[in-house]
């Protein structure tokens, strides 16, 4: 068993060997001319605004808490789902086995279904139609008049 | 590491027009010039709160080539080579229009071949230009294949051009009086050939990608640009028949033969989402298409022999003092051109009134409230060309 | 010599990485010809004889490419990024089997849970291209890194649960025996839907097109990698593929039964036969891959995380919960 973890360590050194080799290979051959220019860090052709690193968007973080509490539930899935069939097989089992898992499911749905109604998985609404709105509205107030 | 504060902003501090549930901090990002989706070297100043656009603004001027000053220096037939680039994937529309504005300074009129080869034109440049609107839209949105179709065509185009002028993207064919030559023997069989293929190959493009159902969501209910606002900002052309105004000078002002052919004016209906959308605007420059090949084969069916240009106009032209302003239907919209005769063989002033700087200049109030990725669909719907917005 | 414990390891070892290599390297020559036929053009036709010497080609440029990197940049995680994101689809290739020999199967470690070797290390490779995006201090790097790293989470449930579907009806968490199941009958006869919502995730997984927000070039340039130049560049681009090449073995082997040859039981399978079957199923869905890059337009960021939550995640729970009731009325089906 443990044999064939080290087949994959031996596979992956030899990718690791080939990544190395490759960055190294480079480094001996490739050009070094480094200019001021050369160093911005790229936005656009124009001189960068400010930071590339920024507060960014705290939906993302939103969308990381909901991964977190999905993933290790269905972790708890895999033992399940390996002996279903076994279970089902033996007397007695079935019936517990395809209750708990429904009802592990359903508890997931449900979590799902409260996440859905509490707005968490909207990612972002368009704002636009609702910002038209409200300024068609104050054109029609400033009384600009509607062209034909 | 110490940290850059938020930099005082290009754009005007002031409030935001967005407000969201949660606010993050903004950051500024320029998309443009060197951008793959601004369409050459416009250059967009977008405030961002994460992926929502919360304020934008164009900055122009990247490819300016004072064509306008340079009107006022050249003698009236040398400008003609200018107009052709400002909107260089519609050069013949500029010939056509400066063209326009010089005759009717002369007071004088083309011979009917002459204008229905004009109109041929044109509407062939046509063609060719909303071929490029929609191949680079369907790029913007992300899909790569049919932007190569759309050229494929555009090619047999630009070979009828060239057959005809020579020059596949900068004609200077139009000219005041008339026509460069005529057509040469072949030409016109040529670009029947050219309509009965256009005529296949247009349902598979509305197919592949406006029919889409990504790029529908992508597109509709996207950049709406209410009525009231498309007229309150000048708009014009696609932009402006988008939402749903029946404006269209070819019909409206009528030039050339346009009143002797059947046309329809293609209006946005709100296909798959709201009047006034991304949608509508690709809508209508993709129907438009047809109609243009329409009228291409009534003016085959129509053309008339005889002179191709009026005789009395030379290389040298000296109109009476005076001013015109001739507006044509340009693939972008109303193209216009003010021109001032002092009498002399030089212009006094010359003045383009380029449809993509007008549309473009709405692109701005639409995108707040945006995502990302539909301020690109909304500059791509807005299908500038660099050239003329700077001139 | 051949006796020898280590030998067999060995030469599948070697046998894999060539393998990965090839096919890794032969799909981007063949996604640049596939376009070009889709686009009606010729593709790279001028190395070699019908351009196959083209990878060849690009390594040799890459090797030769400046790097640079922003002087803003944090060094370290730049330079690493690319190795993290090339190594975990690596790493999930040794657990992909392509077939029996002398009854054993033929692959670099035949783990017993192979389906949770592969989500657990697949799903590292995240790091690759949110490190990358946030070192590089670049804004649309860092927006293409995070997007990436969100879009791969949210897509991940969803293939995991279609998973859990296959494991039930498998059986197994042994890539071989899940195999094996399927002799007679693929599991996307069984498990249409879960086969349907794997199809849909892998293309996000692997930031491919309709879903490479990651990179997503009319919008954030390059994404995550839009300062990256030469051999970095060259892993990232590396690591794509190879996830790519693993995902469709995934595929095959999950959903169309491996190395099986149909209407043939695969004990009286020939190795080469089934190994051969395997890369023409893999290559099946590479094609797929490339096809539907080249023909569909991209979504919008927020209707990818609508079709993550709000449709694939919900059709895979109830898929799952379905599988379970039905694997019971087989079962009293079969015992009546």
């Amino acid at each position: 068993m443990y044999f064939h973890y080290a087949n994959i360590l031996v596979f992956l050194l030899a990718g690791m060997g080939f990544v190395f080799l490759n960055m190294v290979l480079g480094s001996l051959v490739r050009p070094q001319r480094k200019t001021a220019e050369g160093l911005e860090a790229y936005e656009c052709g124009e001189t960068a605004i400010g930071e590339g690193w920024f507060r960014f968007d705290i939906r993302y973080y939103t969308v990381a808490l909901v991964y977190i509490v999905f993933a290790v539930e269905i972790a708890f899935l895999f033992p399940w789902a390996r002996v279903l069939k076994q279970a089902y097989a033996e007397e007695g089992l079935g019936a517990a086995a395809l209750v708990e898992g429904v009802m592990f499911v359903a508890i997931l749905l449900l979590g799902l279904a409260y996440v859905w109604v509490k707005g968490d998985l909207n990612w972002v609404k368009t704002y636009q139609l609702e910002r038209e709105q409200r300024l068609a509205a104050q054109r029609r107030q400033a009384g600009v008049k509607e062209a034909a | 590491m110490e940290r850059a504060a938020p930099s005082p902003g290009l754009l005007q501090p002031g409030q935001r027009e967005i407000e969201l549930d949660v606010r993050t901090q903004d950051v500024e990002i320029n998309m443009g010039p060197q951008h793959p989706s601004t369409h050459g070297v416009l250059r967009v100043l977008i405030r961002a709160d994460g992926e929502i656009v919360t304020a934008a603004q164009s900055h122009l001027g990247y490819l300016h080539r004072c064509a306008e000053k340079i009107g006022e220096n050249v003698d009236w037939l040398q400008y003609l080579p200018y107009t052709d680039r400002y909107d260089y994937l519609a050069a013949m529309n500029n010939n056509l229009g400066y063209s326009l504005a010089v005759e009717k300074l002369l007071g004088i009129e083309v011979p009917p071949r002459g204008q229905y080869l004009r109109t041929l034109i044109v509407e062939l440049n046509r063609i060719a230009s909303h071929l490029i609107a929609f191949g680079t839209y369907g790029l913007d949105i992300g899909a790569f294949t049919p932007f190569f179709y759309a050229f494929r065509e555009r090619e047999l185009l630009l070979d009828i051009f060239e057959k005809i002028c020579g020059a596949r993207l900068t004609y200077s064919f139009i000219r005041p009086g008339g026509v460069f030559n005529d057509a040469p023997p072949g030409w016109l069989q040529h670009v029947e050939d050219f309509c009965r293929q256009f005529e296949k190959k247009w349902p598979e493009y509305w197919d592949l990608l406006v029919e889409n159902k990504i790029f529908i969501e992508r597109t509709a209910n996207v950049g709406i640009i209410p009525r009231d606002l498309a007229i309150a900002w000048g708009c014009t052309g696609p932009m402006l028949r988008g939402s749903g105004v029946d404006w269209d000078l070819r019909r409206d002002q009528p030039y050339l033969v346009y009143d002797r052919l059947e046309f329809k004016v293609i209006t946005g209906v709100g296909y798959r989402g709201t009047v006034g959308d991304c949608f509508d605007r690709n809508y209508v420059r993709m129907l438009e298409m047809v109609e243009s090949l329409k009228m291409v084969r009534q003016c085959l069916d129509q053309m008339p022999e005889g002179e191709v240009s009026h005789p009395d106009v030379g290389l040298i032209i000296r109109p009476a003092p005076g001013e015109a302003y001739v507006g044509i239907e340009n693939p972008r919209g109303e193209l216009g051109h003010y021109v001032v005769s002092d009498g002399s063989k030089i212009a006094r002033r010359v003045r383009v009134r380029a449809p993509s700087f007008c549309n473009l200049s709405l692109v701005e109030h639409i995108m707040p409230g945006t995502m990302l990725a539909d301020a690109v669909a909304i500059i791509g719907a807005t299908d500038i060309v660099i050239g003329e917005t700077d001139r | 010599m051949t006796d020898a414990p280590w030998f067999r390891p060995a030469v599948t070892i070697l046998a894999a990485f060539g393998a990965m290599m090839s096919l890794a390297a032969g799909m981007t020559l063949v996604e640049r010809k596939v376009s070009a036929f889709i686009q009606e053009r010729h593709g790279p036709n001028r190395v070699g004889p019908f351009g196959l010497l083209q990878p060849l080609a690009d390594l040799i440029k890459f090797v030769f490419k400046e790097e640079l990197a922003p002087d803003r940049a944090n060094p370290l995680l730049f330079l690493l990024a690319p190795a993290l994101a090339c190594l975990p689809a690596m790493a999930t290739f040794a657990a992909l089997p392509f077939g029996f020999l002398d009854g054993k199967p033929m692959v670099v470690a035949n783990l017993d849970v192979g389906v949770l070797y592969v989500l657990a290390v697949g799903s590292l490779g995240v790091y690759g291209i949110i490190l990358g995006g946030w070192a590089s201090n670049n804004k649309y790097s860092l927006l293409g890194g995070l997007r990436a790293s969100a879009q791969m989470v949210s897509y991940e449930i969803s293939l995991v649960l279609s998973l859990v579907s296959v494991i039930a009806v498998s059986g197994s968490l042994n890539l071989s025996e899940i195999v094996l199941a399927q002799d007679q009958r693929w599991n996307v006869l069984v498990q249409p839907v879960a086969a349907l919502v794997f199809l849909v995730t892998m293309f996000a997984e692997t930031n491919r097109h309709p879903f490479d927000f990651a990179e997503c070039e009319p919008e954030l340039v390059g994404g995550f990698h839009t300062e990256y130049s030469g051999m970095r560049f060259a892993l990232f681009f590396l690591g794509e593929y190879i996830a790519m090449v693993v995902m469709s073995g995934f595929m095959a082997v999950l959903f169309f039964g491996g190395c099986d040859v149909p209407f043939l039981a695969i004990a009286a399978t020939p190795w080469w036969a089934g190994a051969l079957a395997m890369v023409v199923k893999m290559g099946f869905f590479l094609l797929l891959y490339v096809w539907v890059r080249w023909t569909l337009p991209r979504f919008r960021y927020d209707q990818l995380m609508y079709l993550g939550w709000r449709v694939l995640l919900p059709l895979s729970l109830a898929n799952l919960a379905v599988t379970g009731v039905v694997l019971a009325l087989d079962r009293q089906g079969a015992a009546q």
